[in-house]
């Protein structure tokens, strides 16, 4: 069976953000880019797949301007076969890269599609619960723990209270959590390789998506400071400031 | 306008969530609640959910597609209701976020995710990058299915409403999806999202072990046990304890961290909390910044210490 992981490309988690002054978004200029953490675990996730003989193939796809090319390239190096990059300089929001991924899909009829349970720019946590529910496939959101069997998967979910394991029939599409597994790196020589193999270009158009935002981003702020850096010197000042200066305990 | 209010709940009881999600309804819909209650032998929660301040109606939806709230079976129960309503909002919990975008996919609208302010009945305010920013959207589409960050609304009050309960009938079951088995962490403790005091520990716990230091003082406090996602990683403790951008969002009264650095990421998850508590060796940790009060030193001395100076003072 085939899998298709889909990998975002957004500003390096290491990277400290800044709200631009004109409250239109955040600064992305100059500043490093790399794929969406979670991403990487779908990715990975895929890989080891493919090397337990279940998997075939590894598609990666990835929506938005000519840069996603590189978040591509990441994934090819850590292993996956072939790319696709829906191309668009447009803002994409969920609903549109839900939509965008499932005419990918149905042209490339993968039975398992595994993706990152949050990006961590927009944290929206939406786009594979949108994408099963678009394509009437089941969903296993924030998986910790994949099994495929025969015409079905049994995935353990991470959840408020603990763990929870589903069932879910095949062709579905299950989003990763921080303990399914630890993504590789990519070596040198997979990095060279990872040039040659073919990444497909194509664009909302024609895979006849409209791709219109349905959310109108009014402003970006800067959130309140915390005023903090106080600091006391002992246990029992710590309690005494607990209890009659905060009044907590 | 009219909001319909998902319930969080187990079958048996209904979760404190369901209440700050309500509030945030409220603030959008005014008197106009209703609120649904899916799931399987769920009348207790339908009585407890009728009960809430401000409950207009409560929808039961009793029947065995609902157990275990399988977003496959629930998402077209919701599509159903979602005719008579201009909004639709569950808690941001693990629940709720693995149902509503579901739900608004197949209504072709876009999700409104982890709403911290209401604007108007049609623009919100939500945190991006783990809360280093905050976004002000407004959505253009004719129903708004929002997930709603507890910890930015008061709960509203769980008693004084006196809403009728209808059932309404279920939705076929799909199966696309069964449910085969839930570990839950069994705890005597309050849950990390619901308690006023919660106390954490990061990598400078070193070993699960050294949690029972962390145990002790909050047995004193009656306090929730967190984790930073560093303890996580490392395996010292499991992933329903992470507090931060990819684990529980909370705010309580006290929030005492210990040998956490503060990375942003759990920063994320804690800075809104009343009065932060740092504890760490490193006196240049960046959680010092953000701390009301500071304690550098070694935890392993100052944690049995601040157990024995609670309980002397108690």
């Amino acid at each position: 069976m085939k899998a298709l992981v889909a990998v975002k490309r957004v500003i390096d988690y290491n990277v400290k953000i800044r709200v631009k002054a004109d409250k239109t978004g955040v600064e992305t200029g100059n500043v490093k880019m790399s794929m969406n953490p979670f991403d990487e675990i779908a990715v990975e996730e895929a890989l080891r797949l493919r090397e337990a003989g279940i998997v075939s193939e590894v598609i990666a796809v990835s929506l938005g301007g000519a840069p996603c090319q590189e978040t591509i390239r990441t994934a090819l190096a850590m292993g996956a076969d072939r790319g696709v990059l829906v191309q668009t300089d447009a803002e994409l929001q969920p609903l549109a890269v839900a939509k965008l991924l499932k005419a990918v899909i149905q042209q490339e009829n993968p039975e398992i599609v595994i993706i990152g349970k949050q990006a961590i720019d927009d944290d929206c946590n939406q786009t594979g619960q949108m994408l099963s529910a678009l394509l009437g496939w089941p969903q296993a959101t924030f998986a910790s723990k994949i099994k495929i069997g025969d015409g079905h998967a049994e995935v353990t979910r991470e959840v408020d209270g603990g763990l929870e394991t589903v069932s879910i029939k095949l062709p579905a599409v299950v989003t990763t959590d921080l303990r399914l597994n630890e993504p590789r790196y990519a070596s040198l020589p997979n990095i060279m390789k990872a040039k040659k193999k073919p990444i497909v270009t194509t664009t909302p158009e024609a895979l006849g998506v409209d791709a219109t935002p349905r959310l109108v981003v009014l402003k970006v702020d800067e959130p309140p400071k915390r005023q903090g850096g106080h600091k006391v010197g002992s246990v029992a000042e710590l309690v005494d400031k607990l209890k009659t200066e905060a009044r907590v305990i | 306008m009219a909001a319909l209010v998902v319930a969080e709940h187990d079958n048996a009881a209904l979760k404190p969530a369901t209440l700050n999600a309500v509030a945030a309804a409220k603030e959008i819909a005014g008197q106009d609640i209703d609120i649904l209650v899916a799931g399987k032998d769920c009348h207790p929660v339908a009585e407890a959910a009728g009960k809430i301040a401000g409950a207009r109606k409560v929808l039961l939806a009793d029947d065995g597609a609902y157990d275990h709230a399988l977003a496959e079976n629930v998402a077209p129960l919701l599509v159903q209701l979602a005719t008579n309503y201009s909004h639709l909002l569950a808690p941001a919990t693990t629940s709720g976020k693995n149902l509503m975008p579901r739900v608004a996919a197949l209504l072709d609208v876009m999700q409104i995710s982890d709403i911290s302010a209401v604007v108007s009945p049609d623009t919100f305010v939500r945190p991006i990058y783990a809360g280093n920013a905050l976004q002000t959207v407004q959505s253009k589409d004719p129903i708004k299915v929002i997930t709603v960050r507890g910890t930015a609304f008061p709960p509203v009050e769980a008693t004084g409403g006196s809403a009728v309960i209808e059932p309404v009938a279920p939705t076929d079951a799909t199966g696309l999806s069964e449910f085969l088995r839930a570990e839950l962490s069994k705890s005597e403790r309050p849950e990390l999202t619901s308690a006023r005091v919660i106390i954490s520990g990061g990598r400078g716990m070193q070993s699960g072990d050294n949690f029972h230091l962390l145990e002790k003082v909050a047995d004193k406090l009656g306090a929730a046990v967190g984790a930073s996602r560093a303890a996580v990683d490392a395996g010292f403790v499991p992933n329903d304890y992470q507090v931060g951008q990819t684990g529980k969002i909370v705010a309580p009264e006290l929030y005492i961290a210990v040998g956490i650095s503060g990375a942003i990421q759990h920063l994320a998850g804690m800075k809104d909390s009343k009065v932060i508590v740092a504890i760490n060796k490193d006196e240049e940790a960046p959680i010092f910044q953000i701390a009301d009060y500071g304690l550098v030193g070694d935890l392993f001395k100052i944690l049995p210490e601040l157990a024995e100076e609670l309980e002397r003072r108690q």
